[in-house]
């Protein structure tokens, strides 16, 4: 039988060297470890950061003493790489001081490799939440709420259009899901369709997706004596429309305040159609992390009740439709109106502050431009009324205050007055800053890492997977002596290959994520059993060890596709099922089957073929003793 | 070194009746502690809280007891793990309670209690979240095993993929048998070793068919009786079973060792799945591949097709 020779073609050893280095190369940042630095952002999103005050960093620092290792300037933000621990967090205070609030700094762990290996994107991995420490939060929208709110809105709207096209109409009320509206005669109920559809037409300019020609409402018409009644519902893909802009708004919301938080590297994402995930590394003080992420309120504007004989009368517990009633913080009821005439996402800020005239505490509000022409619309037509500004949560709903309309608002700013101190200012503040989401929002999950428990993870997966390590390298020696050893680097190229691949597509490394490296080693090794155990055979046959090496390889070969096929279902089921610390495990497992496959059977084969390769003559291999059943 | 100096090929299938008897006994005790004492499932499934808090100078757990108790969460677990620095503190989800709150409200009350208190560790899942990594779990593994499934019956022959994924649920029952039976805590990394056993004991039995494939091939092997061939085939992969096998336990064993609280039963439920999966790869595969019907005949197909390609 003739069988290759062992010799690989010289473009494979050179694709194996060249893979081998390059491995090494992108392996590297990994061992340097990270350096402290701080991070400046701006508060705004989207917004710039003016190079100005790169100066004034530079030289506050240099008063205080403070050397500068590295400055990184990045479209989100200036990275000051750091020498000391110390030095950052003296360094976080002199900036914050010097560029004011309409900054955040941020303290931050920066990559400590040096400058060639990061200018060719060698970067170490990502450390996951359970590495590093940090928070994790897993957020569901109630999106019942913003469907219920979509309806609301459409009423609002609809009600400004018929009175502009002057479509007479007598009633409009929202029933469930859907808006009914009743007209005198057929004909206004037909123009009231087309007004509908225009709607949905004018919908489309706002929404891309909403290009299709398919109607926005589904339209019921029912008559009885001398009612035309129209009822309208929204389909399901304006609903889903709601829900995508809600996701949005809170998402965006999201943003801010973890922005506001100071918290560098936050990962913000949408999971699935209705939850939101946040992770916050190195963030130590969950309490107050939750508080800011946390406040789940939405914040509403809604006239209030006037009329004495009807408030009176909804206290006593006759509630009149329409009317709705809340407490106010001090606990007593305030009826106000149904359906918001303006809402928290309007809002673009709430600030504490001082009147200029008698140096009251009052709170402003800045609107956004929708808001403001909304608002100036409402205060012209109110003034002298009292309008409420409610919280709803998912437990509870307030009137966070109350205050009366003085004038006409058109500026888009909001002064509101009748706060007894400045601390209630605050606070108010602060509640109607966090009502700006589109719809409530819960925390269903929580993963919080503490700092040192996150340097003992490492530690403890390191020390797993080096002591697994050691252990099999013995092992492998011992037994199948030369070839062993082979196996062992090619074991060990195995596991340059992994972290080096893991580096280059940015992976986060987790707990789960190291045991699978040590497994994957454990597994690894199998293939490298498998042909030594295959030469041996040969051997055992009678063959040449020259024709032992290149038949034992080839029959291997079947065995191990096959074997490391199946292990790859199960990796790839778990990164399609696996949430979380899994994904991690699976993402590791998956990517260590591929580069064992490469390792063992090329790299090991290519240290074989060099070793024995080129011999004409070999009386032995290196590979153990061998038992040979003599009876045949 | 050569551990398996053996003569002759060792008859395993002459004690396929006997290895039938002791996987059928352990598959109904383990399913019946599965149906009596069910999965202690950790909070990732059912949720609920962890916590995990270390105090410098040590603490008495009993007083942790007393401050949840003071605070109306009579119902949780307070224990010690490692040294009495280390407390694990366990609480089920309660109705109309907000997870993120309920943390809040421990970590407070403790550190009243003493202030050196540090929090480690929180994990909390609500209900809803539970459930569905629960769902994905079970998916999870019915994909595995229709995926190998249907990798087998193609590569082999569908009584080999039927008798590999029975040995491999073989493995994976046992392992859920005994976390059942110690009330060891299940949550998502086990999941995560099972699946891992899923795919990694399944190995086990394509090396040993590659093998019987092989030896259904051979002209030396033509007249012998299937169990003949199984057994030799059997014998020959002995030494790399072993090695293999005491190669990715070594390294579990590492892990069970230094790998701490978190990866502790997954060490646990891979050392469980690998000391099975040899012997179910041995001893279930292969009978059942033999029960099933497997003669030279239903290969030759497959075998001809082989041929072709190593030829060609």
């Amino acid at each position: 039988m003739n069988h290759q020779p062992n010799q690989f073609p010289r473009w494979k050893n050179i694709l194996i060297i060249t893979s081998v280095l390059l491995s090494l190369i992108y392996t590297l940042p990994n061992f340097y470890g990270e350096a402290p630095a701080v991070q400046i952002m701006t508060l705004e999103s989207g917004g710039k950061i003016d190079t100005s005050i790169l100066k004034s960093i530079e030289t506050t620092l240099k008063e205080s003493d403070i050397s500068i290792n590295r400055l990184i300037i990045e479209d989100i933000g200036i990275k000051v790489k750091l020498e000391s621990t110390d030095d950052q967090l003296k360094a976080k205070q002199l900036i914050q001081d010097v560029i004011g609030d309409n900054y955040v700094v941020a303290l931050n762990l920066l990559p400590n490799s040096p400058n060639w290996l990061t200018s060719i994107g060698a970067l170490p991995m990502h450390l996951g939440l359970d590495l590093r420490g940090g928070v994790h939060f897993l957020m569901q929208l109630d999106m019942s709420v913003a469907k219920n709110k979509g309806v609301d809105n459409l009423l609002i709207i609809v009600r400004k259009e018929l009175q502009k096209e002057k479509i007479p109409y007598f009633g409009s009320t929202k029933i469930d899901d859907s808006i009914q509206i009743k007209f005198k005669k057929e004909l206004d109920r037909s123009a009231a369709k087309a007004v509908f559809e225009s709607l949905g037409t004018g919908r489309k300019i706002q929404v891309k997706r909403l290009t299709k020609e398919t109607a926005a409402y589904t339209f019921v018409e029912t008559n009885s004596a001398n009612e035309f009644i129209l009822n309208v519902t929204p389909n399901t893909y304006t609903n889903e429309d709601t829900r995508t802009v809600a996701l949005k708004q809170n998402l965006e919301t999201l943003n801010n305040r973890i922005n506001e938080l100071g918290v560098a590297e936050p990962i913000i994402q949408q999971q699935g159609s209705d939850r939101i995930v946040v992770q916050l590394p190195g963030v130590q003080d969950t309490a107050k992390a939750k508080e800011i992420i946390g406040r789940t309120a939405m914040l509403e504007m809604r006239m209030v009740e006037e009329n004495p004989e009807v408030v009176n009368a909804s206290i006593a517990g006759k509630i009149p439709t329409g009317l709705e009633i809340f407490n106010n913080r001090n606990g007593d009821p305030v009826v106000v109106k149904k359906g918001a005439v303006l809402t928290g996402e309007r809002i673009v800020d709430a600030a504490p502050g001082v009147d200029s005239v008698n140096g009251r505490p009052v709170v402003t509000l800045r609107l956004d431009s929708p808001g403001k022409a909304i608002f100036k619309r409402l205060t012209r037509d109110n003034v002298g009324k009292r309008i409420a500004l409610i919280l709803i949560d998912k437990k509870m709903t307030e009137v966070v205050t109350a205050p009366r309309i003085q004038s006409e608002i058109g500026g888009g700013r909001v002064q509101i007055t009748g706060m007894s101190n400045s601390q209630e200012a605050t606070d108010i503040a602060l509640l109607l800053r966090a009502g700006s989401l589109a719809t409530p929002m819960e925390i269903v999950e929580e993963r919080t890492v503490g700092p040192s428990m996150g340097k003992e993870n490492i530690d403890r997966g390191i020390k797993s997977t080096i002591w697994g390590f050691m252990a099999i390298i013995v092992m492998m020696a011992v037994y199948y002596m030369g070839f062993g050893l082979v196996s062992v680097i090619a074991l060990s190229v195995n596991l340059i290959f992994l972290v080096a691949l893991l580096s280059i597509i940015q992976a986060t490394l987790t707990l789960p994520g190291i045991a699978a490296i040590a497994l994957t080693l454990g597994m690894a090794i199998d293939a490298n059993v498998l042909i030594n155990e295959r030469i041996r055979d040969e051997i055992r046959n009678g063959n040449t060890p020259q024709a032992s090496i290149s038949i034992g390889y080839e029959k291997a070969w079947g065995t191990l596709l096959d074997s490391n096929m199946t292990t790859m279902i199960a990796g790839l089921a778990l990164v399609m099922f696996g949430s979380g610390p899994v994904k991690g495990f699976a993402v590791v497992l998956v990517l260590g089957i591929l580069t064992s496959m490469y390792s063992s059977i090329w790299v090991s084969r290519a240290i074989i073929n060099y070793s024995y390769g080129r011999r004409r003559h070999i009386d032995k291999l290196s590979i153990g003793e061998i038992f040979k059943v003599n009876n045949n | 070194m050569e551990i398996f100096r053996v003569k002759q090929d060792i008859p395993f299938m002459k004690y396929s009746r006997l290895s039938a008897a002791i996987s059928i006994i352990i598959f109904v005790l383990s399913a019946s502690f599965l149906a009596t004492k069910g999965l202690n499932l950790g909070i990732d499934f059912t949720g609920g809280t962890i916590m995990e808090v270390s105090y410098p100078d040590g603490i008495d757990v009993q007083d942790i007891r007393d401050t949840l108790q003071s605070i109306d969460l009579e119902d949780s677990q307070v224990q010690n793990f490692g040294t009495e620095k280390d407390v694990l503190i366990k609480l089920p989800l309660k109705e109309g309670q907000s997870i993120a709150e309920l943390s809040e409200k421990v970590s407070s009350a403790l550190r009243l209690d003493n202030n050196s208190m540090q929090v480690r560790r929180v994990e909390s899942v609500g209900a809803q979240v539970g459930e569905e990594l629960y769902e994905d779990g079970a998916l999870a593994i019915l994909f595995v095993c229709l995926g190998i499934v249907l990798y087998l019956a193609m590569r082999f022959e569908w009584r080999f993929a039927i008798a590999a994924i029975i040995a491999n649920m073989h493995d994976v029952i046992i392992i859920l048998g005994f976390f059942s039976l110690f009330q060891w805590e299940f949550n998502l990394t086990v999941l995560a070793a099972v699946l891992a056993v899923l795919g990694y004991s399944v190995n086990e039995s394509v090396v040993v068919f590659d093998r019987v494939r092989e030896n259904l091939r051979k002209a030396s092997m033509r007249n012998s009786t299937i169990s003949e061939v199984m057994n030799n085939a059997i014998t020959r992969t002995m030494s790399r079973t072993i090695m293999t096998h005491l190669s990715t336990q070594t390294v579990v064993v590492s892990m069970l060792i230094f790998g701490g609280e978190i990866l502790h039963n997954f060490a646990l439920a891979l050392t469980i799945g690998i000391l099975f999966g040899i012997y179910s790869s041995i001893m279930v595969g292969c009978p059942m591949a033999m029960w099933l019907g497997t003669t030279q005949k239903n290969l030759a197909k497959n075998v001809a097709e082989d041929t072709n390609k190593t030829t060609g």
